[in-house]
């Protein structure tokens, strides 16, 4: 671990966003045309601000005709999600192709196989239901990182209910299908264009393992999994994204009710979290970080037993397939 | 078998997957040890339920109950008295000066 030698702030994060940009536009013109040697490369847009910044990186670096940028909308997205992919279409003239993939899902049984999982904790959940799960409050309980199951009724009515084992693992397995079936679409266009596949993981989300293994966690290259969301974002103002893009809440945009990525997955806001794992990376106390980020020690202290936890749990996310012999003729970076 | 060793038997086989345990002492922290993740507290919770039928409240799903083979043992021994002890009849559960220990050949561990 690095260890900190000046006053941590909330600065520390500030980056020189053109600079930055001007070396991932270079580094990725070198990974795909030279080191993977594709002709371009997809980007899936959600309308979000990570995808949103790759893809304004990609035409940076390449050129909008070697970049083709996919919206892949299924039964539970959000609308908005696809005025904002169309929008930041449109200001960066980038190609796009839409693809429902709700028909796929459906027929994998996607939908399905969640309600019925769903059903083992409340039997009357049903079409016209709107679900999500959530965690608890991590940072200012003790609890275990459990979760639990919001459904909505077509009246309006809220219920919550902890998810049992098998529920939880139903939920997740069915729901891993939309990220898995996105990702087949983008290899698809991949295929058929020689282009490479880029994701869209952010420092927080790769180092948290904020992904589903081979679905939006696969890809060829992933310019900004180095960067925190912070940084992200200056990026964003810098490439001149739109602002009603910039401003958009994070959000998962994978269940049908409104989901938090602080419900979901990390227990604090994007930028405190943020500065937690810079913090943590570089063995900055608590009682330092808790000031700058309006947190007590125990919390930052919390958060970052979460951090090393998480990440622990989710190391398994980032292997490659595990031989039983190595193969020396083929290195595991092959290719580049 | 003494209720200790049942829970210490279901988190070396279910939660560390067999894996050697040389110095895994009865104190331990699953959370320092890394044996614990959010699907093995939930797989933990599910045992627990089903083996010694009770129901997990949420407020107890915290680390001073479910965080090493001694507090899940005071804990379970703690929801047993009332729940399962009184269901399996006078006799099946000893609640002597030393662990918690099952007996007769319908309870659990036997």
């Amino acid at each position: 671990m690095n260890t900190t030698t000046t006053a941590f702030s909330a600065d520390v994060l500030n980056i020189d966003a053109a600079a930055v940009s001007a070396v991932i536009e270079t580094e990725i013109r070198d990974i795909v045309l030279q080191r993977l040697n594709r002709k371009g490369v997809i980007v899936a847009i959600s309308g979000g601000i990570d995808s949103s910044v790759v893809a304004a990186l990609c035409i940076k670096a390449l050129g909008s005709t070697r970049v083709l940028g996919l919206i892949l909308p299924e039964a539970d997205s959000s609308p908005d999600s696809l005025y904002f992919a169309n929008l930041l279409a449109q200001s960066l003239g980038l190609r796009t192709h839409l693809e429902d993939i709700a028909g796929i899902l459906t027929a994998a049984g996607c939908y399905q196989r969640r309600d019925e999982a769903i059903r083992k904790v409340i039997p009357e959940y049903k079409d016209g239901y709107k679900c999500k799960i959530v965690l608890p409050d991590q940072v200012n309980g003790s609890a275990y990182p459990i979760f639990s199951v919001v459904v909505e009724s077509p009246t309006g009515e809220r219920t919550k209910t902890r998810l049992t084992l098998d529920s939880y693992l139903g939920v997740v397995a069915a729901t891993s299908f939309k990220q898995r079936t996105r990702k087949m679409m983008e290899y698809y266009y991949a295929d058929l264009l020689n282009y490479a596949v880029a994701g869209t993981a952010n420092r927080l989300e790769y180092d948290q393992g904020f992904f589903v293994k081979n679905g939006d966690g696969a890809a060829d290259l992933k310019p900004i999994a180095h960067l925190y969301k912070t940084q992200v974002y200056q990026l964003a103002e810098s490439l001149g994204i739109p602002e009603e893009i910039q401003k958009r809440p994070p959000t998962t945009d994978t269940y049908p009710l409104d989901q938090s990525q602080e419900e979901f997955y990390f227990p604090l806001p994007y930028d405190k979290m943020d500065l937690c794992l810079y913090a943590r990376n570089r063995d900055v106390q608590p009682e330092e970080v808790a000031p700058v980020i309006g947190l007590t020690p125990e919390q930052v202290a919390r958060a970052y037993h979460i951090i090393d936890s998480t990440r622990r749990a989710t190391r398994y996310l980032h292997r490659p397939a595990v031989l039983c012999e190595d193969v020396p003729e083929v290195p595991h970076d092959a290719g580049t | 078998m003494v209720l200790k060793d049942e829970l210490r038997q279901f988190v070396t086989d279910n939660l560390m997957f067999g894996k050697p345990c040389d110095g895994f002492a009865d104190d331990d922290s699953f959370i320092e040890r890394g044996i614990i993740d959010s699907t093995a507290v939930m797989e933990l919770v599910a045992f627990l339920e089903q083996r010694y039928r009770f129901k997990l409240q949420d407020r107890e799903l915290n680390p001073d109950n479910l965080d090493s083979v001694n507090k899940l043992a005071r804990f379970v021994a703690s929801r047993l008295e009332p729940k399962f002890a009184a269901e399996l009849g006078p006799g099946r559960v000893l609640l002597g000066p030393g662990p918690l220990q099952f007996a007769g050949k319908n309870g659990p561990g036997t």
